[in-house]
C-alpha cells in the first residue's frame, strides 16, 4: 500500500516501533507514576506533567553544570536520581498543603492541581525563562546501532526503554513485594482499619502521592534524551498519560503496561501513514471510543460486587 | 417453569462471583399481603438477594417473578416501576432536601425528563404526601431539612419515600438498625399497618423484632434456604440453632 | 404572581436579583461605557452562557464538563462559516487564484468549497446548525457515557480528551477549517456591516436579551421536580434510580441543554468579536470558564454571570501591566476557590445574607427551599475497588 514492499514496511513498522518505544517508555513513566496517584488513592493530579517538566528541567540544570565541570559522559545517572529525589519532595509538600484537604472531593482535587499545574508553569517560566533548552547529553547515549542495513535503532530509545523496564519493576517490587507497599494497599482498601491496625494513614497518603510525583520526575529525566523542555511540556503528556491510564484499567499495573505500550505503539506507527495530527486524532478517538464501550478500561479486574 | 399466584416467585436463583456462590439455586415465594422476614448469619447472602431482585445486581441463573413479570430483565428503574420498592441497610435520602421534597420527588408521576419538567403539585399530590407523611410519624418535620433528622427518623423518612411509590411488593434492609426501643416498637406498629395493602419483605437481625411483626420467617445460610416457617417453628429448628441462633 | 412567572423569576429574591443584573447589563454598562469596552463585555457575556449552562451541569446536576468549549466552538463555527461565505463574495475575493471561496481555503490550494459548508450560504440552516448541530453532539457523547453509567471524573477526563481531539483535528485539517489562526475577517451579516460601532451596540443588546432568556429558562427548569431530581441525582444516584427514574436520561438532556446554551454562546461571541478559533474550543478554555463559574457561584445563575465578568475584567487588566502575576492569579484563584469558597462570590453572599438576618430575628425556624449548599459526593474509597470505572460507588 502506498508504494512502499511488503519489506519496506515491515522495517518501517519496526523503525516507528522503536521510535514508538520512546515515546511508550515517557509515556509508561508518567502512567505508572499517575495510576499510583489516580488508580490507587482516587486523586487527579492535574499537576502531574508539571512534575515532569520538574524533572526534565532538574536533568537540564545537571546537565549545564556537568558541561562546566567537564564530566558529561558521567552525570547522567545522577540526574535520573536528582530528577527523582526533586519531584519526589515537591509531591510530598503539595500534598501536605494542598492535597490531603481534598481526598473525598475528586472533581475539586482535579481543578485545584489544575490552578496548580498554571503556578507551577509559571514559575518555570519566571526561573527559567520562556525558551526551550535541552540537556547536553552524554556521548554513549547518542547515535544508533544498525542491526540490519535498513533499520536504525537509537540508543537513547533502548536506553529510555531500559529505564522505563528498571523502574517499573521497582515499582512493582515496592508496591507488592515491601513492608511499606502493603501498608499503602491496606489503607487504599480499608482506610480506617488500616488505622485501627496502626499504620500512619496520613504518612501513607503522602508518601504515596510523592512517590507518584517522583516517577514523573524520572519521565521527565528521560524526556530529555527526546526532546527539549520549556514550561508548558508537561501539558502535551497530561491528556495521553490520564488517556493510558484509564484505558488500562486504572487499579491494574499489567494494565497500564499495556495500555502505554498499545497506544504508543498505535499512534507512532498511525502518524507514519497519516499526517501527524490525525495520526493523534484517530488513536485518541478509538481510545475514546472504546472507552465508551468499556467504561473501566481493558484490564479491569474482575472483583466481586 | 410454574406459574404463581404468589405475588414474588423466585426460582432457582444463583449468582456466582468468580466461582464464589453468594445464592446458591435459591427458591423462595411470597404471598400477597404477607409480611416475610429474613434472616441468617452475615455473609448468608440476605442483601445479596434484595439486590437481585431490584436489579443491582445480575444474576448468573435463575428467575424473578413479580406478579410473574420476569424482573431479571429488566432495568432498575424499570423494575421499581413494576411496583418494587427497596429500602437500604444505611438510610438513602436526600440530605439536602426537605423531608416534604424528599417524598415528593418519589411520588410516581412526571418520572420522565418531560414529565418532571412540566410536573405540577396538584392538591391530589399534597394530599399523598401529608398522608404518608402522617404514616410514618414526620408530619411536624415537613419543611425540615432531612439531613437534620435523627437516624430512626431518616430510616422511616425513606420508608414513607417508598410507599410514596405505592409499591406492591416492599424491600426492607435491617430497618430498625441503630434505633432506640420505643423506635424500634413504632417501627413494628407502622410495619405492621402498611403490610396490610402489600407484600412486604424484611431482612433483620433483631430477633424480638421479628417476633412482633413476622408472618413467616426464611433463614438463610450460605445463600441457601435453611429452614422456613412462623417464628416459633425456626427458633426450635435444630439445625438453625446450631447455625445461627446459638444459644 | 401566577406560578409560572415564579418559576422564570426564581421568587421575589431571584426576580431583584435578576432585575439588578438586567439594570447592569442593559443599562448602566452601556451608558457607562464606551464602544470598543462594550465589546469588550459583550464578549465576557458570551462566556457567561457557558458558565449558566455549568450552573444547571455541575452545580446542580454534579456532572463536570471540561469540555464545554466544544460546544461554544461549535455554535460559533457555524456561524464563523456563514459569515465567511458572505465575506467572500467573488467580488472581494477577486485576487485569489479561485475567487469566490474563504481566503485560507484559497491558500490551500483548494478550488471549490467543500461539501459539508455548501449548508453555510443559508442563514436559516446556520441557525438550524448553531442550534442542533451541537446538541446532537452533546447527545451522542451523553448517551454514549451515561447510559454506560461513567460519571464523575472518568466523564471529565473524557471530555477533556473529545475537546483535545475536536482542537488536532480543525486544526491539522487548515484547508478545510481556517487551521490554529482559524476563520476571520468576517465583515457583514446579510449585508448588515457587524464592524461598525452602531452594529456593536445592537448585537450587545441582542446577546444580553439572550442571556437574560436564557436565565429565565434555567430558572424555570431548575424549580421544577426536573431540578429537584437534579440535586436528588448529584447526591445519590442510586436512591434516584431505585425511586423509579431512569437517570440517564435526565443527564443526557441537562447536558444537551447545556450544550445547546453554549453553542449560542458561541454564535454571538463570532458575531461580536468577527471571528472564531480553536483557541476557544480546546481544554485550556474549557476550563477557564468552569473557573468562571466557579468564582461567581455554580448553584448561582446570576452570580456566575457576575464572575464571569470579573475574571475577565481581572484577566484584561492584570495581562497586560503585569502577564506573569496574572497566571499565579489564575492558578492561585482556581486553588482558593475550591479549597475555601466552594459556592463562590454567590456562596460568601448567602452566607453573609443569613448572618445579618439571623442578627434580626432571634428564633429561626429554618424555611428552606433548596438548599444551594455544595454537598459533593462523599468518596470514602478511592474510585477503583470493586466497582467498574465510572459507576457511583
Amino acid at each position: 500500500m502506498f508504494g512502499y514492499s511488503m519489506a519496506d514496511i515491515g522495517n518501517i513498522v519496526v523503525m516507528q516501533g522503536f521510535s514508538g518505544l520512546s515515546l511508550f517508555s515517557v509515556l509508561l513513566l508518567m502512567a505508572l507514576g499517575l495510576a499510583i496517584i489516580f488508580g490507587q488513592m482516587g486523586v487527579i493530579n492535574m499537576a502531574h506533567g508539571e512534575f515532569m517538566t520538574i524533572g526534565a528541567y532538574t536533568t537540564v540544570f545537571l546537565s549545564k553544570l556537568a558541561v562546566k565541570y567537564d564530566i558529561v559522559n558521567y552525570y547522567f545517572v545522577f540526574a535520573i536520581i536528582a530528577a527523582f529525589i526533586i519531584a519526589f519532595a515537591i509531591g510530598y509538600l503539595v500534598e501536605f498543603v494542598l492535597i490531603r484537604h481534598l481526598y473525598k472531593r475528586p472533581l475539586d482535587t482535579l481543578l485545584a492541581t489544575w490552578g496548580l499545574s498554571l503556578v507551577m508553569q509559571q514559575i518555570f517560566r519566571s526561573t527559567f525563562g520562556a525558551k526551550e533548552v535541552s540537556a547536553e547529553l552524554p556521548q554513549w547515549l547518542l547515535g544508533a546501532f544498525q542491526p540490519t542495513s535498513d533499520i536504525e535503532i537509537p540508543i537513547n530509545g533502548v536506553f529510555v526503554m531500559g529505564l522505563a523496564a528498571v523502574v517499573t519493576f521497582g515499582v512493582f517490587l515496592f508496591m507488592f513485594r515491601s513492608r511499606w507497599g502493603l501498608n499503602v494497599r491496606a489503607t487504599v482498601q480499608n482506610r480506617v482499619m488500616a488505622g485501627a491496625v496502626g499504620i500512619n494513614t496520613k504518612k501513607v497518603d503522602r508518601v504515596t502521592f510523592a512517590l507518584g510525583c517522583g516517577i514523573a520526575g524520572v519521565a521527565g529525566a528521560a524526556f530529555t534524551t527526546i526532546a527539549s523542555t520549556g514550561p508548558t511540556t508537561g501539558s502535551l503528556y497530561i491528556v495521553d498519560s490520564f488517556m493510558v491510564v484509564v484505558f488500562g484499567g486504572a487499579a491494574s499495573l499489567m494494565g497500564t503496561i499495556a495500555s502505554a505500550f498499545g497506544i504508543a505503539q498505535a499512534q507512532s506507527i498511525l502518524q507514519f501513514f497519516m499526517t501527524s495530527s490525525m495520526g493523534k486524532v484517530t488513536t485518541l478517538l478509538v481510545i475514546v471510543l472504546i472507552l465508551m464501550m468499556k467504561p473501566e478500561g481493558l484490564f479491569a479486574a474482575k472483583v466481586r460486587k | 417453569m410454574s406459574n404463581t399466584d404468589f405475588v414474588l416467585a423466585i426460582e432457582d436463583l444463583t449468582v456466582s462471583f468468580d466461582g464464589f456462590k453468594a445464592v446458591d439455586a435459591l427458591t423462595l415465594y411470597v404471598d400477597k399481603n404477607e409480611l416475610r422476614v429474613v434472616i441468617g448469619p452475615n455473609g448468608a447472602g440476605k442483601t445479596t438477594v434484595l439486590d437481585l431482585i431490584c436489579g443491582k445486581t445480575k444474576s448468573t441463573s435463575g428467575s424473578i417473578k413479580f406478579n410473574n413479570k420476569e424482573l431479571t430483565k429488566l432495568s432498575e428503574h424499570e423494575i421499581v416501576r413494576t411496583g418494587v420498592g427497596r429500602k437500604f441497610q444505611t438510610p438513602s435520602i436526600y440530605e439536602n432536601l426537605s423531608v416534604y421534597q424528599n417524598l415528593e420527588v418519589s411520588y410516581p408521576k412526571g418520572r420522565n425528563v418531560w414529565g418532571s419538567l412540566t410536573f405540577k403539585r396538584t392538591e391530589a399530590v399534597l394530599e399523598q404526601v401529608n398522608k404518608i407523611a402522617r404514616e410514618i410519624m414526620l408530619e411536624e418535620q415537613l419543611e425540615m431539612e432531612a439531613a437534620l433528622l435523627s437516624h430512626g427518623q431518616k430510616q422511616w423518612l425513606e420508608i414513607g419515600m417508598l410507599l410514596m411509590q405505592e409499591p406492591e411488593l416492599l424491600m426492607l434492609d435491617e430497618p430498625v438498625a441503630g434505633m432506640s426501643a420505643k423506635e424500634r416498637d413504632q417501627t413494628a406498629d407502622l410495619l405492621n399497618r402498611i403490610c396490610q395493602n402489600r407484600s412486604v419483605l424484611v431482612i433483620e437481625h433483631d430477633m424480638e423484632f421479628v417476633k412482633k411483626i413476622a408472618h413467616k420467617v426464611t433463614v438463610l445460610h450460605q445463600g441457601k434456604i435453611l429452614a422456613e416457617g412462623t417464628m416459633e417453628q425456626v427458633q426450635a429448628d435444630e439445625r438453625v440453632i446450631e447455625v445461627y441462633l446459638g444459644h | 404572581m401566577n406560578t409560572l412567572t415564579d418559576k422564570l423569576l426564581g421568587g421575589k429574591q431571584g426576580a431583584i436579583g435578576l432585575a439588578i443584573l438586567a439594570a447592569i447589563i442593559l443599562i448602566v454598562l452601556p451608558l457607562g461605557l464606551d464602544p470598543f469596552r462594550i465589546g469588550m463585555v459583550g464578549k465576557y457575556l458570551t462566556y457567561a452562557f457557558v458558565a449558566v449552562s455549568l450552573v444547571l451541569l455541575w452545580g446542580y446536576g454534579g456532572i463536570l464538563s471540561l469540555g464545554q468549549g466544544i460546544f461554544f466552538g461549535l455554535g460559533g463555527y457555524c456561524m464563523a462559516m456563514f459569515l465567511k461565505l458572505e465575506a467572500s463574495d467573488p467580488v472581494s475575493t477577486k485576487i485569489q487564484t479561485t475567487p469566490g471561496i474563504p481566503d485560507f481555503m484559497d491558500w490551500n490550494q483548494i478550488t471549490a468549497i467543500p461539501l459539508f459548508w455548501q449548508p453555510f450560504h443559508s442563514f436559516t440552516l446556520t441557525i438550524l446548525a448553531v442550534l442542533l448541530v451541537p446538541t446532537l453532539f452533546a447527545f451522542i457523547i451523553g448517551f454514549a457515557m451515561f447510559k454506560r453509567r461513567v460519571g464523575g471524573v472518568y466523564f471529565a477526563i473524557i471530555t477533556q480528551a473529545i475537546a483535545l481531539i475536536l482542537t488536532i483535528l480543525i486544526v491539522g485539517q487548515q484547508g478545510y477549517t481556517g487551521g490554529v489562526n482559524g476563520i476571520t475577517d468576517l465583515k457583514t451579516l446579510l449585508g448588515w456591516d457587524i464592524r461598525t460601532d452602531h452594529a456593536k451596540y445592537i448585537l450587545y443588546y441582542i446577546n444580553a436579551f439572550l442571556l437574560i432568556a436564557i436565565i429565565m429558562a434555567s430558572r424555570y427548569i431548575l424549580s421544577s421536580k426536573f431540578g429537584m431530581l437534579l440535586l436528588a441525582m448529584r447526591d445519590k444516584e442510586e436512591r434516584v434510580r431505585f425511586s423509579g427514574y431512569d437517570v440517564s436520561n435526565f443527564k443526557i438532556f441537562i447536558f444537551c441543554f447545556a450544550a445547546l446554551i453554549s453553542a449560542i454562546g458561541g454564535a454571538m461571541f463570532t458575531l461580536q468579536v468577527g471571528f472564531m478559533s480553536p483557541t476557544f474550543i480546546g481544554i485550556v478554555p474549557s476550563i477557564e470558564m468552569v473557573i468562571f463559574a466557579a468564582v461567581g457561584g455554580r448553584m448561582s445563575l446570576i452570580g456566575v454571570v457576575y464572575g464571569t465578568l470579573l475574571v475577565n475584567y481581572g484577566k484584561s487588566v492584570f495581562s497586560e501591566t503585569y502577564p506573569e502575576l496574572w497566571l499565579f492569579l489564575m492558578g492561585g484563584l482556581f486553588i482558593s476557590v475550591v479549597m475555601f469558597f466552594p459556592n463562590g462570590l454567590a456562596g460568601i453572599y448567602t452566607d453573609l445574607m443569613k448572618k445579618f438576618q439571623s442578627r434580626k430575628t432571634k428564633s429561626v425556624p429554618v424555611k428552606l427551599e433548596v438548599v444551594a449548599v455544595v454537598h459533593e459526593k462523599t468518596e470514602s474509597e478511592p474510585i477503583l475497588t470493586s466497582e467498574p470505572a465510572g459507576a457511583k460507588a
